[in-house]
């Protein structure tokens, strides 16, 4: 096992730190920065660009950088290769020569990579002290491009504040800097104030940018090592004032495993291997099949009715008073996902009491309500179960094998949420073998499956919209009303139904010629047969 | 303790000595044990069993999982995706922002659907609990917490209370009155207990009992009215980031995904573990099941998003792309089971092909990580919650 890990990287041994979220993340972007650098393995060219007086050394343009990742990472969506690439911009690892926002433009727009020192996977946590020293150190060079933005001065002032009493060191450690920076080559210098600033830009943003260091904080006691986040950016050693970080508390180390936890994992192991699995072929088709049994009832996949209330701007209109078609097909699909939805239980349990076997469901549903309730209750209500169902003479007795009444009394010696499972499987499993096939080919299902008797309403705001014109031009030749609706039969043979209440109308038909006149009854029969 | 005193019936060379002595016959777990009286002693002294040390207990679950793998690899006969060859393709998604709910003054953390599938409830940073109807933008209650990173919320089922927990390592359930000038913060109730932050919390079918996950390492389950702890869950090693339960209106399953890399799938009445599925290389952030609960979906740092059958007992695909590179932190099937959506650190949901293996599409909007995307119960709407303080609608 020891041999395994020395294969990553060839470089030292493992750091658990490599293991953060954070670090892969950072991994995979270095992987990513490191090859579009790489010129002769297909990377981008990195050049100097002559501009008015000056040369710009080591720039890409951001054009450039999105044909390399759309091409290299197969991307085909340009939006989607500048997203990616703004992101690796506002991490800390390219950035835009002359702008404070780190976001990649699929332009001219000139970008230059960041130096592996500067890297977030460092783990820098810059110290206020050091940005003070920073911002004022860019303040004693007179260069139009070092000129702090307003968001800078306003922080350089601020910290001016803050820092009141430590200030005079903070000048001397920028002024100690601006001579080191002096020394440098111009060329080398503009690139590494640049990478500087971006540095900067990553740690403390423009306001309104997203700030890419925050960390969800789930994660952060993980860092086993707050100490090496503290070393500072121009080297000012630790006065020691500094506290840890909060949520740096050193984790508990991970406990070694005991003898009894790998005797629990030799057992759990044991069992999963006498647990018989299926094929991945087998468990593949029945997947299928279930998505594709469901996928019409799937408003992201296929248009349902009603229509999306979402997406049209009118809200749900009216009550169904039945319930669809559709939702009723779904009751036939198996027996739980008719005992999930709520009118599906109550149309089956109407069946049975129809055919006076309903306790067995009766029971089904008590054994569930036993298990939602309060602890303090579950008791009382175990036995109220027992004398409903179960005991010699109970009103709705139901029946069980006797060797799951042997079970169930006795676990009702010490009643719990769980001692009926045993009798509501077995009562599950009678009801799906016999009454459930005969309640799917019962009247009372078929009539709804077919939408025979009753008739649902529809969300007819579209007819209102096309059928209001028409009301207006066609006199009325008869009209009726109800408690509920109002029946008009225009002179071009519509027959209209309006809801009274909220006042649309809720279909119209068009019928021959010899009616004249109809009850209400006989035109929902009529609405119906043309539906 | 020391018996030298014993009826021997055999002589002979000891099995763990070697040395010709009077040997004490004992069976333990059907094994015949010849040992002389000394090593017999000194096994009793140590408790072992049959002289296993912490060494060969470890070679013996070693070489077990190594069967297993190969047991469970021969019923990998074929890959999902192949099967899914003669699945229809999916028309292209037309999915779009329908609602944007402003409100909260820091990073959403957390999110839950009402069963009334308009009214949900969201959780922040800054302590804010915040219940909204979705469709009119309306927020119906507000409660500030007196801790931060509030990572855990969940709507009731009956639609009149919500829970809430994060770092103040404790679970709490509100009751939403109708009445807005009652102070909903005096009504708390603290229902779960640990020792670390609650990272996630749902109620089971009923208002009255509620399952808990939190970064030390179990899960839980509470009764709500007293507080009681009715069964705990050990068996991760790390952190315990997500769970979610079965689907089943019987089942008593529930799965649980943690920074340990495993995914584990509990038995509720017992507290033991059923199975466990470790395949990704870094946190689980989500789990969730899959509609008909034979099968559910992870979602990890390791920018993977991995769909495990539990009738198989292996993982069945990977949703991975090479320009997907930051980590997954959440996921949700949409109501058929054929779409995954899945929020990542890249401030972009994903939407995955779940049998054929692909990307769909790419929704854009957020400004910030997606820490949690939900379908609402009817499926017609995706929510996300994002760290942009912001909440998004998507139809």
């Amino acid at each position: 096992m020891a041999e395994g890990s020395k294969d990553q990287g060839g470089v030292g041994t493992t750091d658990p730190e490599e293991d953060s979220p954070n670090m892969i993340v950072y991994r995979k972007i270095e992987d990513i920065v490191t090859r579009i650098q790489d010129e002769k393995a297909g990377g981008v060219a990195i050049r100097t660009v002559k501009s008015f007086l000056s040369k710009i050394p080591s720039v890409v343009s951001g054009a450039d950088i999105v044909q390399w990742l759309m091409k290299n990472l197969s991307i085909e969506d340009p939006a989607e290769a500048i997203h990616l690439g703004s992101l690796i911009a506002a991490h800390g690892y390219i950035f835009p020569i002359s702008d404070h926002v780190l976001t990649l433009k699929d332009d001219g727009t000139l970008y230059r990579f960041q130096s592996p020192y500067f890297w977030p996977s460092n783990c820098w946590e810059p110290e206020n002290t050091d940005y003070a020293i920073y911002l004022c150190k860019r303040t004693m060079q007179n260069k139009a491009r070092l000129e702090l933005a307003d968001y800078e001065a306003e922080n350089l002032a601020r910290l001016q504040r803050a820092f009141a009493r430590k200030w005079e060191f903070i000048f001397m450690q920028a002024e100690a800097q601006v001579k080191i920076d002096r020394k440098k080559d111009k060329a080398e210098r503009k690139i590494l104030d640049s990478q500087e600033r971006a540095f900067w830009d990553v740690h403390r943003p423009v306001p309104g940018c997203v700030n890419t260091t925050e960390m969800d904080i789930r994660k952060c006691r993980r860092e086993r090592n707050p100490h090496r986040v503290k070393k500072s950016v121009y080297g000012v050693p630790d006065d020691g004032q500094s506290q840890p970080s909060p949520i740096h508390i050193s984790s508990q180390p991970t406990r070694k495993p005991t003898k009894e936890d790998v005797q629990k994992e030799i057992t759990f192991l044991n069992v999963q291997l006498d647990r018989h699995c299926m094929k991945v072929s087998k468990v593949a088709d029945s997947l299928m099949s279930y998505t594709e049994q469901f996928v019409e009832y799937d408003p992201f996949v296929s248009a349902t009715e009603p229509s999306n209330p979402w997406i049209s701007w009118r809200g749900r209109v009216g009550i169904s008073r039945d319930p669809s078609q559709q939702r009723v097909k779904k009751w036939s699909f198996s027996l739980e996902e008719a005992l999930k939805d709520p009118a599906g239980r109550d149309q089956f349990l109407k069946f049975l009491e129809s055919e006076f076997s309903s306790e067995n469901l009766r029971f089904w549903l008590a054994v569930q309500d036993l298990k939602r309730r309060p602890l303090q209750e579950v008791a009382s209500r175990a036995q109220e179960i027992w004398q409903e169902f179960l005991a010699e003479g109970a009103p709705s007795s139901i029946n069980l094998d006797s060797h799951s009444y042997e079970r169930t009394s006795q676990n009702l010696k010490d009643p719990g949420r769980y001692s009926y499972e045993d009798a509501q499987e077995h009562i599950f499993k009678l009801m799906k073998s016999d009454s459930y096939a005969r309640f799917l080919r019962s009247n009372i299902y078929q009539d709804l499956l077919l939408a025979r008797k009753k008739v649902s309403l529809l969300y007819s705001n579209t007819i209102v919209y096309f059928y209001t014109r028409q009301i207006l031009y066609f006199p009325l030749h008869y009209i009726s009303y109800s408690a509920l609706v109002i029946l008009q039969i225009r002179i071009n043979h519509e027959v209209i139904l309006e809801i009274k209440q909220p006042g649309r109308i809720y279909n119209v038909v068009k019928i021959s010629p010899n009616f004249t006149r109809c009850n209400i009854s006989n035109a929902y029969t009529l609405m119906h047969h043309t539906i | 303790m020391c018996d030298q005193t014993f009826l021997a019936a055999t002589f002979g060379p000891c099995d763990s000595c070697g040395k010709a002595s009077p040997l004490m016959n004992i069976y333990i777990k059907n094994d015949a044990i010849n040992y002389c009286s000394f090593c017999m002693e000194v096994m009793a002294c140590q408790g072992l069993q049959s002289g296993e040390t912490l060494a060969s207990l470890k070679k013996e679950s070693d070489s077990l999982k190594k069967k297993l793998e190969e047991e469970r690899g021969k019923l990998n006969d074929i890959e999902l995706h192949q099967v899914a060859e003669k699945v229809e393709m999916l028309g292209a998604l037309s999915i779009k922002t329908k609602r944007l709910l402003k409100g909260h003054g820091n990073k959403v953390l957390c999110m839950d659907w009402c069963k009334d599938k308009r009214r949900l409830v969201s959780s922040s940073q800054d302590g804010k609990v915040i219940v909204w109807d979705a469709f009119t933008l309306n927020k119906e209650h507000g409660v500030t917490l007196p801790c931060t990173w509030v990572m855990a919320c969940a709507y009731a089922p009956s639609g009149c209370a919500v829970a809430c927990g994060g770092l103040d390592n404790k679970c709490s359930v509100f009751p939403l009155s109708l009445d807005k000038n009652e102070n909903l913060s005096a009504k708390k109730k603290a229902v779960a207990m640990h020792t670390n932050y609650v990272s996630g919390c749902t109620f089971t079918n009923s208002d009255m009992q509620l399952l808990t996950s939190s970064g030390d390492g179990t899960c839980a389950l509470w009764d709500v009215e007293s507080g009681q702890l009715l069964q705990s869950f050990h068996g991760h090693t790390a952190d315990v980031l997500s769970l979610d339960l079965a689907p089943s209106e019987t089942g008593n399953t529930f799965v649980s995904g943690g920074s340990d890399k495993k995914a584990n799938v509990w038995d509720m009445r017992s507290g033991q573990n059923i199975q466990s599925f470790e395949s990704h290389e870094s946190d689980i952030n989500c789990v969730k099941y899959y509609p008909s609960g034979d099968a559910f979906a992870s979602a990890s740092d390791d920018s993977t998003c991995r769909f495990y059958d539990l009738r198989a007992d292996r993982e069945v695909a990977v949703y991975q792309k090479d320009s997907v590179i930051f980590g997954a932190s959440t996921v949700d099937f949409s109501l058929s089971g054929r779409l995954l959506f899945a929020g990542y650190n890249d401030y972009t949901i994903n939407v995955w092909d779940v049998l054929k293996g692909t990307r769909v599409s790419v929704l854009f909007g957020h400004e910030n990580r997606v820490s949690r995307v939900r379908v609402s119960p009817d499926g017609t709407a995706l929510c996300s919650a994002s760290w942009d303080n912001t909440l998004r609608i998507w139809a």
